[in-house]
């Protein structure tokens, strides 16, 4: 069940854009270029992104071709990378990170005829430009459930990145089912504003734990969190973000999860090669395999690590959507009736908390 | 044994001659370190100086990108510089880059979607004036209380990015971005753009007020009476006062200039290449450009030609990442050689180095 929104407009620049040219009947070869916000070596984020893009070389053998440009700036200097890259013969650029939406865009409209492929972002203006996404909220829902049994002090914590409706979507799954099994749980949110700097993910770690968090949930892309909780001798527990971060295992890493990119980067430059790409706005989750959960360890009590998987299939069967009504928001108006599910438009433009969470989002 | 002898004068023979022994060397050394990662180095070399200005495939989209890159180093970079030669150290050009940027910014959100003529140059005023306000504090701190303007400077840096993602997410956020942080792009409000002024060049007003502030510093530097006042507050202060120099008019001035052009850099980024307000908008242009101020010795054109060569190891090194697969860490290596280089045999100039053992061993 992959979503796909295809817009008319979009379709129709399509038909435009494809008229003649030599995708329609498919490439010989295919240079796959992607473009990274941290070091491959993040352990996290991108380290996954790269992971997904070996495969790539892994499936298709010769007939693909890869590059990559590592620590790239969100902004000016990101277009400059994509415009370079555009130049080198790359015929399908994939663009890792939100902060290079317009960039994406700018480039996208000076190169019709190659494809680019932006990671979480909302902006298609040109048929050759497609989104994709995964829907980590349904991790969140399963991490939310081991926090809210697992904490002793009832205070939970969470490490944002930056304040966009994707973090926020976390952030409110992870209260919303720690709160189920725990009422009395408390959440703390932490803003790092920085998706890698393992320094301030450390210190953002330490300002959580003086305030007696012993479950820290985080939306950045190094291990440094887990570093820090490992330093309490078992007293605090964490996740794996993006990758399994399988070195902090049994504790603090009780679980993770694991972004996994190969699937789809497969299918699109199969496409490519094949000849039956088309625009797409893609937001995989557990489902199809794009979230992962990673083992739940034995510092997790079997009953609890039970129901977590339990919540895991749901989700994959489709049985369980994580935000079911009755919900509401933090002002104590209602956002989901008894039984209603969250549109994804709800979800893709979240800007406000549940109702519970104290603070406010940044602004 | 080895010793270095001052010279009674610089030498102009190494003054000229030290840059281009420094490129030599960091090539060579450069050259080590990739043949070390199993990379051909002639090709490494080759990628990231001659490519980006000579390539076929490249060249017509990286030679202007090199003045687009270049254009805000040499900006900040020349009013930090008239600060330097007269010993006031403002550190925080990055803080008045940003100020710049939302002053600008915010004076051209202000009319959106007004189209009137005036809007962008009345946003570069603000641009320079958000830039030189920022640069006051520091610089009236110093003035009345006697404060570190190094540290205060550095501090408001801190100050302006808490300010820069204050106004991201909220009163420049994008009413129609859905709820993301950062602004309206303002590349795509014509009234308010800063666009390539001649397609195919980079050109844009930021470079243009580049190297015009090049062309303002080197006369100010070496024709007018205030280019001697900075240059004798440096080098000799109490000579300074005897000569009728202000220490506190200085001040004021070489923070407020290097302010105010660290601004208009900030101005021209937003509305030009980087096109909005955003969380991470500030890229370290104001820090860069203090290394790019000493590289060029303070001296006008000295600051041109280091800005263009600093633009260049960015532009290259991106492309040696992704042409050669070379790690970014590499590229940053590569980059701190030259620095290293650059500084180290600029000892020649000022020394002399002899072999054997005097009396006078230094």
């Amino acid at each position: 069940m992959n979503r796909r929104t295809l817009l008319a407009t979009a379709a129709l620049g399509l038909g435009l854009a494809f008229g003649g040219s030599a995708s329609a009947q498919g490439l010989d070869k295919v240079k796959a270029c992607f473009v990274y916000v941290g070091p491959i070596g993040d352990l996290g984020w991108t380290y996954q992104h790269h992971q997904g893009a070996l495969e790539l070389v892994e499936t298709y053998g010769d007939k693909v071709e890869i590059a990559f440009q590592e620590n790239v700036p969100e902004g000016a200097d990101a277009e400059r990378v994509l415009t370079q890259m555009a130049l080198s013969g790359c015929n399908i650029i994939f663009t890792t990170s939100f902060g290079y939406m317009d960039p994406t865009n700018n480039v996208a409209a000076k190169f019709p005829d190659i494809k680019f492929e932006h990671a979480t972002g909302y902006k298609r203006e040109h048929p050759n430009v497609s989104t994709y996404n995964a829907r980590f909220y349904e991790g969140r829902a399963i991490q939310g459930h081991i926090a809210g049994k697992m904490t002793k002090t009832n205070k939970i914590g969470y490490i944002g990145s930056f304040p966009i409706p994707e973090v926020v979507m976390g952030i409110n799954s992870y209260y919303l089912h720690a709160k189920k099994v725990n009422p009395d749980v408390e959440l703390s949110v932490v803003w790092a504003f920085t998706w890698f700097d393992p320094a301030k993910e450390a210190d953002s770690a330490k300002a959580l734990i003086d305030q007696g968090v012993d479950v820290i949930a985080s939306h950045t892309d190094s291990t440094a969190p887990l570093a820090e909780a490992a330093k309490t001798n078992g007293a605090v527990i964490g996740f794996g973000q993006a990758s399994d971060m399988a070195d902090y295992k049994p504790s603090p890493r009780v679980s993770s999860i694991i972004d996994n990119w190969a699937p789809y980067y497969v299918k699109r430059v199969g496409e490519l090669l094949d000849g039956t790409y088309e625009q797409v706005d893609s937001w995989a989750g557990i489902p199809e395999g794009e979230v992962e959960i990673g083992e739940i360890t034995d510092a997790v009590p079997a009953e609890i690590k039970a129901e977590a998987e339990a919540m895991r299939d749901a989700i994959a069967a489709g049985t369980y959507h994580p935000f079911t009504g009755p919900i509401n928001k933090q002002d104590g108006s209602v956002w989901l009736a008894e039984g209603a599910v969250a549109p994804d438009g709800d979800l893709l433009g979240m800007n406000f908390y549940i109702e519970g969470i104290s603070g406010e989002i940044p602004k | 044994m080895i010793r270095l002898e001052k010279r009674p004068s610089p030498s102009r023979f190494w003054q000229a001659s030290t840059p281009v022994l420094a490129v030599v060397l960091t090539m060579i050394a450069g050259g080590l370190m990739f043949a070390a990662l199993g990379k051909n180095p002639f090709e490494a070399i080759r990628t990231i100086f001659w490519d980006p200005l000579f390539n076929p495939q490249f060249a017509s989209y990286s030679r202007p990108q090199l003045l687009v890159k270049a254009g805000p180093l040499i900006l900040i970079a020349i009013g930090l510089s008239l600060g330097f030669r007269a010993g006031i150290w403002n550190i925080g050009a990055e803080g008045q880059y940003i100020m710049g940027a939302l002053f600008g910014a915010g004076v051209g959100l202000a009319f959106y979607p007004a189209d009137l003529w005036f809007i962008f140059p009345l946003m570069v005023v603000a641009g320079a004036f958000g830039g030189w306000i920022w640069a006051m504090i520091p610089a009236i701190l110093r003035t009345k209380f006697n404060t570190n303007e190094i540290l205060v400077s550095l501090l408001m840096v801190y100050i302006a990015q808490n300010i820069l993602s204050s106004m991201s997410l909220g009163l420049l956020r994008n009413p129609e971005g859905g709820g993301f942080p950062g602004s309206r792009n303002l590349s795509q409000y014509p009234a308010a753009s800063n666009p390539e002024l001649i397609a195919g060049t980079g050109l844009h007003w930021g470079v243009i007020a580049a190297f015009m502030a090049v062309i303002a510093a080197y006369i100010l530097l070496q024709r007018h009476i205030l280019g001697f006042h900075i240059k004798l507050a440096g080098q000799a202060p109490r000579a300074a006062r005897y000569a009728g120099v202000n220490p506190t008019g200085l001040i004021l001035l070489c923070m407020g200039i290097s302010g105010a052009l660290a601004g208009l850099a900030g101005l021209f980024e937003v509305a030009g290449p980087a096109g909005q307000i955003s969380i991470d908008f500030n890229v370290g242009y104001g820090f860069t450009a203090i290394i790019v101020a000493f590289l060029g010795r303070l001296n006008p054109i000295g600051i041109l030609l280091a800005g263009l060569l600093m633009a260049l190891t960015y532009i290259g090194g991106e492309l040696a990442q992704f042409m050669l697969g070379l790690p970014a860490a590499a590229i940053q290596a590569f980059q701190g050689m030259l620095l290293f280089f650059l500084l180290a045999v600029d000892l020649l100039s000022n020394y002399r180095i002899r072999l054997g053992s005097t009396k006078e061993a230094i």
